[in-house]
């Protein structure tokens, strides 16, 4: 993937990651502010299509973001070039999100 | 010289087979004195064969940059008031890039880059055409007139984090010129240059750390223009995949 296409989709991913955060720190603090347990958070998100769509989006483009950003790293400091570069980057999206997807499937899915 | 004159401690990076190591010099300290006045006093007075490149003296040809104190500068324009440190001077060849010998570095990678980066004139006219109009108020023109008080000195390059940990990235100065072309409106190849300054090593690899814009001897702004590359191959980006 050339350098142009990396520097996009960061840049989207963390155009796409911004909203998301705010909204995840609003939840958070309006969670716990109003003294959710977290039988009524799960009440609130499992079966929700709203919030699987919300944090499956940031999962998405925290794993793309994050991935590119530590492939520049491995480069740069690392020395890490070519295929195993790219091994590297594409590792950490998948375990990002496996684990992120494994989280949302978590407290969404019914 | 008598023994009262006050002299300067100088180490100078001179090379050899191995690498190199630094040679100290006690160099008499004057008024108004340069770095490259304190490098032309120990070549013509302690050592004939100290390698070090110069021309003009006066800050326009760009060919006697070097680390002065770890950071590079010009060293014709540098007072040695303004940069010494407890009376020591320490002078290498500049930074990133080969030492042929001493002081002197191989510029080839440099200007190589500048040519990787399409940063050369792309005629779009015949000598039959009508010269283009230029409004020199236009934006476009303001850019490109910013960026052309580029010297070809180095020091961005020599300055650049960003070259240090990527070889290939073409660094400040190549895509400084890839901007003042891309702005210019009788040069014919925008789209080449954002080709150019898109591939692997272009200006995306740069950080915006600053480093260029810092030690610019001339207060250019590569940064600014690196980050205007950026904006415009982004537009591209969206606007060549609609086409």
């Amino acid at each position: 993937m050339t350098d142009l296409r990396l520097y996009m989709a960061q840049r989207i991913s963390a155009f796409v990651m911004a909203p998301l955060v705010l909204g995840h720190i609003a939840v958070m603090i309006y969670a716990i502010q109003g003294g959710l347990s977290a039988g009524e958070i799960l009440g609130r998100t499992q079966g929700s299509f709203g919030w699987a769509l919300f944090y499956g989006t940031f999962v998405v483009a925290v794993s793309v973001h994050a991935a590119i950003g530590l492939r520049t790293i491995a480069f740069e400091v690392v020395g890490l070039k070519g295929s195993a570069l790219n091994v590297f980057a594409w590792a950490v999206f998948l375990v990002l999100f496996a684990m992120g997807a494994q989280a949302v499937y978590a407290v969404t899915a019914l | 010289m008598t023994s009262t004159t006050k002299t300067l401690d100088v180490s100078v990076w001179r090379s050899n087979d191995t690498g190199g190591a630094y040679q100290a010099f006690a160099v008499p300290a004057q008024e108004s004195q340069t770095i490259l006045d304190v490098v032309a006093w120990i070549q013509q007075n302690e050592d004939p064969t100290l390698a070090y490149r110069f021309a003009c003296r006066v800050g326009m040809c760009g060919s006697c940059a070097m680390m002065v104190n770890g950071k590079p500068r010009w060293t014709c324009r540098t007072h040695v008031q303004k940069v010494i440190s407890g009376n020591k001077i320490e002078i290498a060849p500049l930074r990133n890039l080969p030492v042929i010998k001493d002081l002197a570095t191989d510029m080839d990678p440099f200007f190589d880059k500048w040519i990787k980066a399409e940063g050369v004139f792309h005629p779009s006219k015949t000598r039959n055409d009508a010269i283009e109009q230029i409004d020199p108020t236009s934006h476009e023109r303001t850019e490109a007139d910013i960026g052309i008080e580029c010297i070809n000195c180095s020091i961005c390059y020599a300055a650049c984090d960003a070259v240090s940990s990527n070889s290939d990235y073409l660094g400040p100065a190549a895509l400084n010129r890839a901007w003042t072309l891309f702005n210019d409106a009788k040069d014919g190849g925008k789209q080449t240059i954002l080709d150019a300054v898109s591939a692997n090593g272009g200006c995306h690899s740069c950080h915006s750390m600053g480093s260029c814009a810092e030690a610019c001897p001339n207060e250019l702004n590569p940064m600014a223009s690196i980050a205007g590359l950026k904006r415009e191959t982004a537009k591209a980006f969206f606007t060549r995949r609609k086409a």
